[in-house]
């Protein structure tokens, strides 16, 4: 990847990335499709239930089976539905959860783009999602969807914030928005360097706010099944509320790509005797952790009720997280500077 | 890394990738999938009953606020992440600057607090 990025831009260059970046989509779509079956398994499993195993040997085609029919089932648009924004909705909850995978590092070498505002980047686009589901919530016209999408434009609102002032005392340490400089400065000994120790605080938070960003349990009060139906995608059938879906787990992907990156020293072994097992492997391992300790929780934990979650958000987290910021800065200045 | 640029030729592919695949899979599934729209079927959902009124009802105020709250904090955060970055050039005065400046907004957010915008009591 990085051969390619330091040559002069031509068009047989650009056609070079573009399948780079296609081969790219297709290991998401596959990590999606077996992320889903992964989640229904391991939650069947916690429940003494077997899961999905009808479809294919131990379930595992179930997922494919499931896209299949939405893909041909009928695609009704409710009549008093604003048509327009109805259309545009779930292309505009995914394309931001597809783009923030641009600026992530999975070792050294490969990676797509290097932005040196990296971290800026993904927080900046990944807001764009709330819009995306206030206007499909406000387009369906129904009354559920309203409600939820405000809820749920509410409840993102108010773990951005946290979320985003978490990642600061990261940024502090290292010095850099760029995702690669980050897991360089953490680079090297032992897991105890990386920044989960010492932004034990931040970390916390970041999780926390992690989970009610991609609206999981126990944050799922968007989805509320017993209170508002399905929420936001309410009036949304077939292959439009495919990509609703589709995008929520992107999301599961790049929060947990960049969990890996900002906290646990992405591509770096654990001690510095397991250095010749190569960095991917120590990344997948770390990303595949992340992505079932969001399963886990699930199974776990209940859903909270709204009133606690806005609490939680701004008279806890923000508090915290910017008083991790300031005490970041003053060990900063007082150890470190001189 | 003399060619800088190309990065954000990578970003600009992605964007158009994320542009694509919604637009190709709506088009195929426009050709499998069966069209046979009845009055029923483009009603608006709830739950099975006939619908009554209008779908987008008045919400709570509380959600204006909310959002209020956020652009204001979110301003915060796009001060915060320059200054953490230069942060290792600079001198003991910006931290103290920064201190201040969060310390106002906190004032800001005990405001609301006091003014009971966290407390929900209804939907």
């Amino acid at each position: 990847m990085q051969s390619w990025l330091n040559q002069p831009l031509t068009w047989g260059n650009v056609l070079v990335l573009f399948l780079w970046a296609v081969v790219f989509l297709f290991i998401v779509l596959g990590f999606v499709t077996y992320a889903i079956y992964f989640e229904r398994k391991v939650i069947g499993w916690m429940q003494l239930r077997i899961g999905p195993n009808r479809v294919g040997p131990f379930g595992m085609l179930q997922t494919v089976a499931d896209i299949f029919k939405l893909l041909i089932k009928e695609d009704t648009i409710p009549r008093k539905a604003d048509r327009v924004l109805f259309i545009l909705a779930p292309a505009l909850a995914y394309v931001p959860a597809f783009s923030v995978l641009a600026v992530l590092p999975y070792t050294q070498n490969l990676y797509f783009a290097d932005l040196n505002v990296g971290l800026l980047y993904y927080v900046a686009l990944s807001g764009i999602s709330t819009l995306a589901i206030v206007v499909g919530g406000w387009a369906s016209n129904n009354k559920y969807a309203l409600l939820g999408g405000m809820r749920s434009a509410a409840q993102m609102i108010s773990y951005e914030v946290p979320l985003v002032i978490s990642v600061v005392g990261v940024i502090l340490l290292s010095g850099s928005l760029n995702l690669r400089d980050i897991v360089a400065a953490q680079g090297g000994g032992w897991f105890w360097e990386w920044n989960f120790l010492p932004q034990i605080i931040g970390f916390v938070v970041f999780i926390i706010a992690a989970v009610s960003e991609l609206n999981r349990t126990p944050f799922d009060l968007p989805e509320a099944e017993s209170e508002l139906v399905a929420g936001y995608h309410v009036e949304y059938s077939g292959f439009r509320f495919a990509f609703f879906m589709l995008s929520e787990y992107v999301y599961v992907y790049a929060i947990a790509a960049l969990t890996t990156v900002l906290f646990l020293g992405g591509w770096h072994a654990p001690a510095p005797f397991l250095d010749f097992v190569p960095g991917i492997v120590w990344f997948l391992l770390k990303f595949a952790f992340i992505v079932f300790f969001l399963f886990w929780i699930r199974a776990t934990l209940p859903r909270i009720r709204v009133d606690q979650l806005m609490a939680l958000g701004w008279k806890v987290l923000l508090p915290v997280s910017l008083l991790n910021v300031f005490l970041t800065a003053v060990y900063l200045e007082l150890f470190i500077k001189n | 890394m003399e060619n800088y640029a190309n990065n954000y030729v990578v970003v600009a592919i992605f964007i158009v990738l994320g542009i694509l695949l919604p637009v190709v899979a709506l088009t195929v599934g426009r050709l499998l999938r069966p069209n046979k729209p009845n009055d029923r079927k483009q009603a608006t959902y709830e739950s099975g009953n006939v619908p009554i009124g209008e779908g987008q009802v008045q919400f709570n105020i509380r959600y204006y606020l909310f959002a209020l709250m956020f652009v204001i904090f979110d301003v915060e955060t796009v001060f915060l992440y320059p200054w953490a970055v230069a942060y290792h050039k600079l001198g003991l005065f910006v931290l103290v600057e920064m201190i201040i400046f969060a310390g106002m907004l906190l004032i800001g957010l005990l405001y609301a607090w006091k003014k009971r915008v966290m407390k929900w009591n209804s939907i």
